[in-house]
């Protein structure tokens, strides 16, 4: 019985925010049941009592001293994305032309701060 | 004057802290064997040639001003293009990367500097570090210099091939479940993982954040003590760095090398008894235990039985962290951003972005930790990977009551020719069986040459409990005396 489904694999990949195509999808969804059906040996160790370990290191709320230190320069750290504007990193459209703005959306114009 | 680029790193800091050699001969040197022999080896995905013979330049030009040098001042070093480098392309053999220049170093990078190592070049490796043999790198697989019909290892097979082809005395690597081991075993080289929390993560590009180690590689046990010394320790910029000194694993190399194992306790695990390893690998594996015993180690078989679920425990976790990690590579902050023409989405740009940057084996990766991680699935897998790594922790605990290190073979099986495991996903991640429980646990590991099996190298795993990685390289400097290093044969 396979682990996982061609569509569930292609669920994975929109969750994922990977745009695969019809034949990645083909090959993954073999690969990615072969895996799973491996990977899923850890059920057989009996372990309900077990507390889980997320980290090897016993730290916990690691604070430092509330100094101002020094920040990344703007200009290099902008001059490594593949697209800046006015001091900032420009990104795609976010909301669809047809798509009413949110209640949230309301304040963007005025937050852009082109004017 | 010898050839400087077969020396070792210990060697070479010497002559340049006595003038017989500077530190711009010793980087020319190596520089042109990169020249002579990388375009077959492919261990560097970028070599500054000019930045690093200024490097070099400020060394001696310290040393004529009467500084006192470090232990490895003016010895090249190989990077491994997982740590960010300031104004030096850093891709982690992605497509997804390709031309950033990161505006800030690694501290891991900053110790090198501050040791007055000169940074050579970037090596290559498995696309963000996940792979066993380099053939995931988005720029072509590196070579074995011991048979270039084979791989070198991975993820870190760039900086191990970097040395076996005497392109550099030392270098860096990363190592989340063997990357630096499992390259240094099949390329006859020594890689050491520390302690996690023993070298600070700032400026390594996350893979699996609660099990990323940088760590020291190099053809000796001597040379890679001294390399983890300059760049361990307390470093405040990472929350999980621990706040304690670096063991002295200089001394305990030194210690080592006599050749005196007298009350070391070794352990041999019960369930590493040879399943799914090559013959000639576990021979050669119980020569060096039959050696480790005639220098005076008592040996001790001790049970670890929860590390049969090592490998699917890892392959849950790893994936997990990682399919978080990884979604900052969005197309918006740096990199690749494909298909913003105006008429998509920013969800469509990220998901063409993403699909067009990054390899097979980072897809299948992300697909299933975001798989491991979803509602319905996270108590039978993540949560579940979690408790055994409890499991594998309280067996680390018990077996280290009984004895100081254990050992193991570092690899199932001797390096392999390509294309050999890339078809089945699966395949390859067994060639992490054996070092992947010290990952899990937290604890060091190092891998140091111990023989052949058909003519190619083998290491042996010495593994030592959390903050006792001096321990570790006790045990490896003494086999070192006993068995030598390994020498390829010439490219």
């Amino acid at each position: 019985m396979s682990a996982i489904s061609r569509e569930e694999v292609a669920h994975l990949a929109r969750l994922s925010r990977l745009a695969v195509t019809e034949e990645e999808l083909d090959t993954f969804a073999g690969q990615l049941d072969v895996i799973l059906q491996a990977v899923a040996r850890v059920g057989e160790v009996v372990a309900a009592d077990i507390p889980p370990t997320s980290h090897s290191v016993p730290l916990t709320n690691v604070l430092r001293d509330d100094v101002v230190q020094p920040c990344l320069n703007r200009e290099e750290v902008l001059a490594g994305a593949p697209d800046a504007e006015e001091d900032r990193f420009r990104v795609p459209r976010i909301l669809d032309e047809d798509e009413p703005p949110s209640p949230r959306g309301e304040g963007v114009p005025a937050a852009e701060g082109k004017a | 004057m010898s050839d400087v680029t077969r020396m070792t790193a210990s060697e070479i800091a010497a002559l340049v802290a006595r003038g017989e050699v500077s530190a711009v001969e010793v980087t020319q040197a190596h520089l042109d064997r990169i020249a002579a022999v990388d375009d077959r080896v492919h261990a560097f995905l970028h070599v500054d040639a000019e930045r690093a013979l200024a490097a070099a330049r400020a060394v001696d030009e310290r040393r004529a001003a009467g500084e006192e040098l470090g232990p490895l001042a003016g010895v090249p070093v190989a990077v491994k293009d997982v740590f960010t480098t300031k104004g030096v392309p850093t891709t982690c053999a992605s497509k997804i990367l390709e031309g950033w220049r990161p505006p800030y170093d690694a501290t891991i990078v900053e110790r090198l500097h501050a040791a007055g190592t000169v940074m050579i070049g970037k090596t290559n490796m498995d696309e963000f570090a996940m792979g066993s043999s380099t053939e995931y790198s988005a720029y072509g697989p590196t070579r074995n210099p011991w048979d270039l019909t084979r791989i070198p290892g991975g993820s870190g097979g760039g900086s191990a091939a970097a040395l076996a082809a005497y392109e550099a005395p030392l270098a860096i690597g990363s190592d989340t479940g063997g990357s630096i081991r499992q390259p240094g075993a099949v390329t006859g080289t020594v890689g050491a993982k520390p302690t996690y929390g023993g070298t600070s993560r700032y400026g390594l590009v996350a893979f699996s954040s609660s099990l990323d180690t940088p760590g020291p590689c190099a053809r000796t046990v001597l040379d890679a003590a001294l390399l983890h010394a300059a760049i361990g320790g307390h470093d405040p910029r990472d929350s999980t760095s621990i706040p304690q000194p670096v063991p002295d694993v200089v001394g305990a190399a030194r210690a080592g090398a006599s050749g005196d194992l007298s009350g070391v306790r070794l352990g041999l695990v019960a369930e590493f008894s040879g399943e799914g390893a090559e013959p000639g690998v576990m021979a050669a594996f119980r020569d060096a235990v039959d050696t480790l015993t005639k220098l005076g180690a008592e040996v001790v078989e001790v049970s670890c039985p929860h590390f049969e679920y090592a490998l699917p425990a890892y392959y849950l976790i790893a994936p997990s962290e990682c399919s978080s990690n990884l979604a900052r590579f969005d197309g918006v902050r740096y990199g690749l951003r494909v298909g913003d023409d105006g008429s998509r989405s920013l969800e469509e740009v990220m998901s063409l972005t993403r699909d067009a940057g990054f390899g097979p084996e980072v897809k299948r990766r992300i697909m299933i930790g975001t798989y491991a991680l979803s509602s319905g699935y996270y108590d039978a897998y993540y949560g579940q990977a979690q408790k055994v790594r409890t499991l594998i922790t309280r067996d680390f605990t018990a077996a280290f009551e009984k004895v100081d290190v254990l050992v193991s073979p570092t690899t199932p099986f001797v390096a392999f020719p390509f294309g050999s495991r890339t078809a089945d996903p699966y395949q390859m991640y067994l060639a992490d069986l054996f070092t992947i429980p010290t990952n899990l646990y937290g604890g060091p590991g190092i891998s140091v040459p111990c023989g052949l099996s058909e003519g190619l190298p083998v290491g042996l795993q010495i593994m030592a409990p959390t903050m006792a990685d001096d321990r570790m390289y006790r045990v490896a400097a003494a086999l070192e005396s006993a068995v030598g290093t390994l020498t390829p044969p010439e490219l």
